[in-house]
């Protein structure tokens, strides 16, 4: 009951504060992608994947009073910085979320900026691409952020070490 | 002449309720239509649990398919056709597009998906680009179509014109399953003057617009589809239904891990619990595969799975209150061990169902937003965002709806031949007579 809700609960739990909803949608579709068991389906949109339904499940926390969101100006745009409620706290006590090494990887992947987890995310979302045919994909698809062969190549990087904390030997 | 350009001799047409006639002269059309993978549409209804609320809502992708696609081939042939804007090589692409892209539907696609964690859009890329006769077809075209079709479809492409024709926030999918359903289901809404919204069209590099002058009709359009999400598509019985059938396959998921024993083995399943599912495997599983197991799961030993199967077949469906998850969820635990007292399991019998629609929305630049919004265009050649010409779609505008219900057993809450004190608390704490 629930569950899907937790789950989500249980990440912000671990990663204090998330700033950003783009920063938010890649850190939970990258966490998915190395194993964590979250349900929310994805679709590759302008900022590379997106899911309506996480969209909607943040909406429906902070209406439960679980999440709070802070909407605040920042230049010429608003940013949202997200934290766990005492309510909120409270319900995850009960509705227990069994998910090892959750933390690690989120607490890295908060310390990472929204942009490099842009290009991370849009790598494993061609997964089943060559390195080649993704390279092409980032530099035709995301050519306003123009990123460079240096940051795919460190965006590779990055996934195998994320996966080696999700999955530790 | 290559098989992209090749006609049929005369022009098939298919009769259609929505459309009146689907037309097809492409010889490439009508190749897939005819593909196992295509033919295979038919045996997956549009509207999955629907048929249990609204009973004419028999119809299937097979159908929802020809529509999409009927409804690009008059935008590309009767409305872009010689605009310098379109690019007439793109016109292929687009109706291929269109009629595959909800191939990798499987049965009952939202519950399945939810309980096995499958991706029906996946299965719609590996169709397209696997092993199959979709793929053998699409290849005659050029080596590289079959990718560029899947792109479309996945939306990963760089021809943001031609994805926005088949998935925007006004897309031939969504005009032809409006009236699609609405037809079928036979209730009074979803219906819009479509053929206003197509001659006013217009192709831009990286969407397509509306003439300003077509405003109404998009306003239409888009009230059209609120109402049937609210009145049709989140209907409480249906997703009672719903709620039933993603049960059923998780207590078959679940009695598999624990190597119980079945009259009716759950052949076609084992893949998927096994996690080995393979595309050739996928396209072997339909509505009539699965309906046959629940009819035969009516005769199992275990009680959880016999019952679910039962009121699935029967359409004794669980009842419902309303419920609100931040003032209630307390409630929920409390009701949770009540259940297991009364010895209900909960996992099954007691489930909170939520649906949610957002309208219309528009972008706000900076703001993470990731939906594209529907453009006007003005008398003077610039685009204007609808909701800023529109009072009533801006009354709406990225305002979501949500509703949660809780669903249980009404029969067994009322059945006081045993634990009756307890039941009898369940119900009050309902507030369910």
């Amino acid at each position: 009951m629930l569950q899907d809700h937790a789950k989500l609960m249980q990440a912000f739990a671990v990663s204090g504060e998330i700033i950003g909803r783009k920063k938010l949608q890649k850190m939970i579709y990258i966490a998915k992608k190395v194993t964590f068991p979250f349900q929310e389906k994805f679709q590759f949109h302008f900022y590379g994947p997106y899911s309506e339904e996480l969209t909607l499940r943040i909406e429906e926390l902070c209406n439960m009073g679980f999440l709070n969101e802070v909407k605040e100006k920042k230049g010429g745009y608003y940013q949202y910085r997200y934290t766990l409620t005492d309510e909120g706290r409270e319900f995850l006590s009960l509705n227990e979320v069994h998910m090892p090494f959750l933390h690690d990887c989120m607490t890295d992947m908060n310390d990472q900026n929204a942009r490099f987890l842009e290009l991370v995310s849009t790598v494993l979302y061609f997964d089943n691409l060559s390195k080649e045919e993704v390279t092409e994909k980032v530099f035709t698809l995301k050519s306003k952020q123009r990123y460079t062969e240096e940051e795919i190549d460190q965006a590779y990087q990055y996934i195998e070490a994320l996966k080696e904390k999700a999955k530790p030997h | 002449m290559g098989y992209a350009e090749q006609k049929l001799s005369e022009e098939k047409v298919f009769k259609d309720p929505v459309h009146r006639y689907v037309h097809v002269r492409d010889q490439v059309i009508w190749d897939l239509i005819g593909t196992k993978e295509f033919q295979r549409l038919r045996r997956i209804k549009q509207l999955g649990t629907t048929y249990l609320t609204f009973h004419g809502a028999e119809h299937s992708r097979f159908n929802h398919s020809l529509g999409v696609y009927e409804i690009i081939r008059r935008i590309v042939d009767d409305v872009f056709n010689g605009r310098p804007e379109w690019n007439k090589e793109d016109r292929l692409l687009s109706l291929c597009a269109a009629l595959l892209h909800d191939l990798g539907h499987g049965p009952f696609s939202h519950s399945f998906e939810k309980v096995f964690d499958t991706d029906h859009e996946q299965y719609t890329q590996e169709i397209i680009l696997g092993n199959t006769e979709v793929n053998d077809i699409l290849s005659k075209v050029d080596h590289d179509f079959p990718k560029q079709v899947a792109e479309v479809i996945g939306k990963t492409s760089d021809n943001k014109l031609v994805i926005s024709l088949i998935s925007s926030q006004i897309d031939a999918d969504r005009m032809d399953y409006l009236q699609r359903d609405a037809y079928f289901t036979g209730v009074s809404y979803g219906h819009f003057d479509m053929e206003r919204i197509l001659r006013v069209m217009r192709p831009q590099e990286d969407q397509v617009v509306i003439k300003q002058t077509g405003m109404h009709a998009v306003e239409d359009y888009i009230m059209s589809r609120y109402q049937m999400y609210w009145q049709v598509y989140f209907h409480p019985v249906t997703r009672s239904a719903e709620v039933i059938l993603t049960k059923i396959l998780q207590r078959v998921k679940e009695l598999y891990q624990k190597s119980y024993s079945f009259k009716y083995f759950p052949i076609h399943f084992t893949s998927i619990f096994n996690s080995e599912l393979v595309v050739e495997d996928y396209l072997k599983l339909d509505e009539a595969i699965i309906l046959y197991y629940f009819q035969m799961w009516q005769e199992e030993d275990d009680e959880i799975l016999k019952d679910l199967c039962k009121r699935f077949v029967n359409r004794n469906l669980f009842k419902y209150v309303e419920f609100d998850p931040a003032k209630e969820y307390k409630k929920l635990a409390e009701l949770s061990v009540l259940f297991l007292k009364a010895g209900i399991d909960p996992d099954y019998y007691l489930v909170v169902d939520s649906s949610s629609d957002l309208p219309y929305d528009f972008y706000r630049p900076g703001e993470e937003e990731e939906r594209l919004p529907i453009h006007l265009l003005m008398r003077n050649g610039e685009n204007r965002e609808l909701s800023r010409e529109s009072e009533i779609v801006d009354a709406i505008s990225g305002k979501r709806r949500t509703d949660h219900k809780l669903y249980f057993p009404g029969d067994f809450l009322q059945d006081d031949s045993t634990k009756r004190n307890i039941k009898k608390q369940i119900r009050t704490l309902l507030d369910y007579r």
